[in-house]
């Protein structure tokens, strides 16, 4: 790994020294040397074990050239700088110690880069990420490039974990407390001109059109320039390391100064994320203790604490799932099934409603031309309107313009009839949920549309193949069933029947892709996967409300157990028609044991209007403005007619708990045993991201994994012995649990 | 991937060419003339195409280009443009009812006089039965009055044409905010006392604020001069060539001031200032002193400075178009033919200023000559970076197979023929006004310099560029 001789270059063409095998490459202009990244084996740089060395030698030997009086780090990666460490290399560690030591490392090695005796500037373009953050941070100028591309931030919260290598004793100086709660606890992505606000990098560089090279290529080498430029400015004194504070930053500072103030900062922070996480996950309290440490304990004992809990971190079974999502995530980023023959370029929506309005939205501004059509100008004018709102919302928060948001506009056309349906690649119906319905526009549509335009259906729970009996090229059917509200749900679950073709898959995987979203593929069958696992969930919580379980008290179980809403506003954002509609359905196909409450419950409260949220009323009272709600009284006299008696033993708390998971866990199995699911990482993405199964614990196939088979089976036992065969552990749980090697995940 | 781009790049060229050369004994003298000087080796073509009128440039004049706040601080534009249109008829002596048609060009309008053409021609004295209509196109406002006569004679609808632009930065129409016009607007309809008071009562300190004429592109929210300086970074192009662009375009100016050479400029009595007859943002100073300003869009990094961009600029132009046949009816010697145009569109983000680079082997294949056939270059000088990026982008190979489609470079455009005169960052830029400033430019220079084919250009906001083929008219 040595990376070649350094020698100052004479005037001003740049001397650079290669070895292949480097990931990094130092170039000297004048007296600065540029220090360019760029991992031989990885789209990305990450900081690898082999990467953090080689970085280590690059830096001992530009410090030893007494020419050199400052130096500029760059990556060679287009739109990335240092996406962050590399994962592996922490999932290799067995323990605690082993990870702590690594973490160690790179505050050593960032300490060193704080303390260089000539200037360091980082100049940023693309992901900046992590330890990729954490690195610049260290560096005593940074100056980013104004690229959409450009993203500073530290996810690793997401991942379970905390910034391991300084970041949280340098962010807090750098932005001070609220800003450095913000941007570690949220995990979220930064904007360069934001970070520029924030006081995270001192200098921003426009993106530069196409020249005389690409233009990519161009913005690197202009960025380059330019640090250069501060670099030498640094040195000569004409540029300030220390930018001038404003006076509400002065009044920041003083205010941070003040030991209770800040005790009050992390006694708030503290309590939101409490409320936020229900202290299921550990990281975001870690972060706020090694903030803390460093800042009223002085940094030596910041530093160790963050090693330790970084170490700490890494081993629990939080970190281990939401890390295995990541992977998951990453996977369902991809097409397996190839490219399609034709990119869909023209796409129609059937069903201007809150669903095909979403779908528009999702669609327009991915260079698709969109038509939304529906029957009537009232449903089309509100379904164009949302489209309106949700990219103006975006233009508020300033990440689009008002132009972009026009232009993107003009690609939807809202229409009443079939004109144009001659160019569509694809048609997504978002249609009412009934099957003669479905048959009558799967036939108009195919009467109009070129025979390779394929059709997707937006159902929740109609079985495809049904829908596709309807039609003269079922090759061309296929299920895309999306979550509501569509702009912000990241899933989406396609559903093949045996007779979707491989290119027609692969073109809607394609377009999901485009429109953002993570995918699972899964076969035809009642409920799908997303659906049917919910089914008896829903099923069970019914009998719980029968069974005189407060709705209030069961959306706080559920909430601490895991799920980001309580299963009864789960119940009514869903609809309470839906639930019953597929309730019975799914009953229907699956016989009694997908039974549990009585599905007479439901349709009462349909039959008076109680639907729930959409309606203002369902088992809770919604009003508008208002954000406490209320039990609906009319609901629970309901309830009160179809009261069961709760058997004591398996209607503790934890019974309540465990009665609804292992229900919605043992179907999720069953799927897999059915060949719905394709593999268990898909079903935990699906039942994480489409029905926001509890992420901590990985999905239903990790949670059996970490919980034991065994054990769950156990617990489904007892509640078999009361209420029969809705409680039996299928086939592949029971495998799972008599073998306890057998693990969905090695 | 999904960006939208806009691609719109106009150029106009004008070929001059002389007007004998089409008669057959006409083209022997010249074939003599050819023999007798060797530097004679160009292309003789007429560009006259058959079925389309030739038409003429009589004569082109405009007031003296005045930095904006100095001496035209009280005229309004319409003012300025009476000026240039009473300059030509006298410079012409055509009689005030011989025009057929006035077209004018103009960018920030006066809500007042919204059709400038037609307040500056009545005010002019021109009969009030000619009709005149007024153009917007950014900073080739004039240049697309010019087209657009050109199209009206070429029509068959006019034989006498006047065309120009004004335009007047001393005075901008600033308006009320949006809130502020919306209250005001409902006051009008209150009908009750208690109505307009609770109106007035709902307006905040913030309506106050004013809104000035935007001078950022609409589409990207972008200043242009911030858009040329990431365009000269896209081109490599250095401070220290944008700086001696600059200069060179100050002292050429200066030059030819000097020696008379500027013959358009009219002299404007500005009452109670006396009269003007010289540009005055004409300022040669030193590389050293060009050096040490700071860059104004891009800070501090950036490299287009004061001195490399064109500065603000009152000023009206106006020349006089006929066909061929009415010019030589009415006894005129015309200057020149104007022959082919394009009109040509761009990205307004990224390729803002980049429209000659397209348009000029756009215009000259539509004529059938090259680039070594023209022999004076007139460029609009919006900044010197743009200026350089476009001959760099003309002379790239990689620029013209990636961005224009095209096989290979146009090639290299001669620095000794373009805006020998100064360009727009000397004598100044009146927005509505340059593009007749430098058709005239171009006439004259081609009648100096003897030369056979001009070509004009000046790209505007929104990406668009007009190119314009001179051809010189030669009397033999």
């Amino acid at each position: 790994y040595a990376s070649g001789t350094l020698q100052p270059g004479v005037g001003i063409e740049p001397v650079t020294f290669l070895n292949p095998k480097a990931a990094a490459l130092i170039a000297v202009k004048d007296d600065v040397a540029v220090i360019r990244i760029n991992n031989p084996d990885s789209k990305v740089n990450t900081l690898s074990i082999p990467m953090q060395r080689e970085m280590a030698e690059v830096m001992n030997e530009v410090w030893a050239n007494g020419a050199v009086k400052s130096v500029v780090l760059i990556s060679s990666k287009p739109g990335c700088f240092i996406a962050g460490a590399d994962i592996n290399m922490i999932q290799a560690c067995r323990s605690a110690e082993e990870v702590t030591a690594l973490s160690q490392e790179g505050q050593k090695m960032f300490e060193k880069i704080e303390k260089s005796p000539i200037p360091i500037v980082a100049a940023i373009n693309g992901s900046c990420l992590g330890g990729g953050l954490e690195f610049a941070l260290a560096c005593q100028y940074r100056v980013a490039t104004k690229s959409r591309k450009t993203v500073l931030g530290t996810p690793e919260v997401m991942l379970g974990l905390l910034p391991g290598a300084g970041g949280t004793q340098r962010l807090p100086k750098m932005v001070g407390l609220p800003s450095a709660f913000d941007v570690m606890l949220t995990g979220r992505n930064i904007r360069a001109d934001k970070a520029k606000k924030m006081g995270l990098v001192h200098q921003l560089v426009d993106p530069l059109g196409p020249g005389l090279k690409d233009s990519d290529v161009r913005t690197v080498e202009y960025l380059e320039e330019v640090a250069v430029g501060f670099a030498k400015g640094i040195v000569n004194k004409s540029i300030p390391l220390t930018k001038r504070k404003g006076i509400m930053q002065k009044l920041q500072d003083y205010a941070m100064g003040i030991p209770f103030v800040r005790q009050q900062i992390y006694k708030t922070v503290t309590k939101r994320v409490m409320n936020q996480t229900k202290g299921l996950y550990p990281a975001p309290l870690k972060i706020i203790e090694c903030v803390k440490a460093g800042l009223e304990k002085g940094s030596e004992a910041g530093y160790l604490e963050e090693s330790q809990n970084f170490g700490k971190l890494a081993m629990t079974p939080e970190s281990k799932a939401l890390v295995g999502l990541y992977q998951g995530q990453v996977a369902c980023k991809k097409n397996r099934f190839g490219t399609p023959e034709r990119e869909v370029k023209n796409l129609a929506i059937l069903g201007a409603g809150l669903m095909g309005a979403g779908i528009a939205q999702v669609t327009v501004d991915k260079g698709v031309n969109v038509i939304l059509k529906d029957t009537a100008t009232e449903g089309l004018s509100r379904g164009q309107d949302q489209v309106y709102k949700g990219f103006n919302a975006k233009v508020k928060k300033k990440s689009i313009t008002s132009f972009e948001r026009d232009t993107t506009m003009s690609c939807l056309t809202g229409q009443l009839d079939y004109s144009g349906f001659e160019r569509v690649d694809m048609v997504i119906e978002a249609v009412f949920e009934d099957l003669s319905i479905k048959h009558k526009v799967l036939k108009e549509v195919e009467a109009v549309t070129p025979p390779h335009c394929i059709f997707a259906t937006n159902t929740s729970g109609l079985p495809i193949k049904d829908i596709a009996a309807a039609s003269k090229r079922p090759e061309n059917v296929i299920g895309m069933h999306y979550f509501s509200p569509v702009d912000k749900m990241q899933l989406l679950e396609i559903i093949t029947t045996d007779k979707t073709s491989k290119d027609t898959t692969a073109s809607a995987v394609a377009l999901g892709l485009k429109q953002g979203k993570i995918i699972i593929v899964v076969k035809d069958g009642p409920g799908f996967y997303t659906t049917r696992c919910l089914s008896p969930m829903l099923a069970e919580l019914l009998r719980l409300l029968q069974e005189g379980v407060e709705p209030k008290k069961l959306d706080l179980l559920t909430t601490s157990f895991g799920l980001p809403v309580g299963a009864v506003i789960l119940a009514d954002e869903v609809g309470i028609d839906v639930a019953a509609h597929v309730g019975k359905t799914m009953t229907k196909a699956f016989g009694s044991r997908l039974d549990g409450g009585n599905i007479e419950v439901v349709t009462t409260m349909v039959e008076k209007g109680f639907t729930g949220r959409k309606a203002g009323k369902g088992f809770y009272i919604y009003e508008k403005g208002s954000k406490s709600r209320n039990i609906n009284p009319a609901a629970e006299e309901i309830l009160k007619k179809f009261k069961l008696s709760a058997p004591p033993s398996v209607s503790s708390d934890s019974d309540v708990q465990y009665r609804l998971v292992s229900r919605f866990v043992n179907e999720a199995l069953l799927c897999l045993q059915e060949g719905i699911l394709s593999n268990p990482m898909e079903g935990d993405i699906g039942a994480v991201f489409g029905l926001g199964f509890p992420p901590f614990l990985g999905g239903p196939f990790r949670f059996v994994d970490a919980f034991g088979a065994d054990k769950l089976v156990q617990k489904m036992k007892k509640y078999e012995e009361v209420y029969g065969n809705q409680f039996t552990a299928c086939q592949l749980l029971q495998d799972h649990a008599k073998d306890s090697s057998k693990k969905f995940y090695k | 991937m999904d960006t939208q781009v806009f691609i719109i790049i106009i150029i106009i060229i004008i070929i001059i060419v002389s007007h004998h050369v089409e008669g057959g004994h006409f083209n022997v003298k010249i074939k003599s003339l050819a023999f007798k000087c060797s530097m004679q080796t160009k292309s003789k073509k007429t560009l006259a195409k058959p079925g389309v009128k030739n038409i003429v440039l009589v004569e082109g004049v405009r007031t003296p280009f005045l930095l904006s706040g100095t001496i035209y601080n009280d005229f309004m534009a319409h003012d300025l443009a009476r000026a240039a249109l009473l300059g030509l008829l006298n410079k012409t002596s055509l009689p005030k009812d011989a025009v057929d048609y006035i077209v004018y060009g103009t960018v920030i309008q006066e809500v007042k006089t919204s059709n400038v053409a037609r307040e500056a021609a009545l005010g002019a004295g021109i009969s009030e039965k000619i009709p005149a209509h007024t153009v917007t196109m950014a900073c080739i406002s004039a240049n697309q009055a010019i087209t657009t006569a050109v199209g009206l004679i070429a029509a068959g609808q006019c034989d006498v044409v006047v065309a120009g632009g004004v335009e007047t930065m001393s005075d901008m129409p600033i308006r009320h905010s949006r809130k502020m016009r919306k209250t005001m607007l409902t006051l009008n309809k209150a009908k009750t006392l208690s109505q307009r008071l609770t109106l007035l009562s709902k307006i905040r300190l913030g309506y106050l604020t004013p809104e000035l004429p935007a001078l950022t592109e609409f589409s990207t929210n972008e200043t242009m001069g911030h858009s040329a300086d990431r365009l000269t970074a896209a081109f490599g192009v250095s401070r220290r060539e944008q700086d001696e662009f600059a200069f060179r375009s100050h002292s050429l100016a200066k030059k030819a001031q000097d020696a008379g050479l500027l013959s358009d400029v009219l002299s404007v009595n500005v009452p109670g200032k006396g009269i003007v007859s010289k540009d005055n943002g004409i300022r040669p100073s030193s590389m050293e002193q060009l050096e040490k300003l700071k860059p104004v869009f891009i800070k501090p990094h950036g490299t287009i400075t004061p001195a490399s961009s064109s500065f603000l600029t009152d000023g009206a132009s106006a020349v006089l178009l006929m066909s061929e046949e009415k010019a030589l009816a009415m006894g005129y010697k015309p200057k020149a033919y104007l022959r082919d145009f394009v009109f040509v569109s761009q990205d307004p983000k990224d390729q803002l200023l980049l429209g000659p680079s397209y348009a000029t082997p756009e215009v000259l294949e539509k004529s059938g000559i090259t680039l070594d056939d023209i022999d004076v270059f007139e460029f609009h000088e919006a900044f010197a970076g743009q200026i350089l990026a476009n001959l760099k982008a003309m002379d790239s190979d990689w620029f013209a197979q990636t961005c224009m489609g095209r096989k290979s470079k146009v090639g290299v455009l001669p620095i000794e023929k373009l805006n020998l005169w100064g360009g727009s960052l000397s004598l100044g830029h009146p927005f509505g006004a340059t593009g007749a400033r430098l058709v005239t430019a171009a006439v004259n220079r081609l009648k100096k310099e003897g030369g056979q084919y001009a070509l004009v250009a000046a790209c505007a906001a929104g990406g668009q560029v007009v190119m314009k083929v001179i051809q010189n008219y030669f009397f033999i």
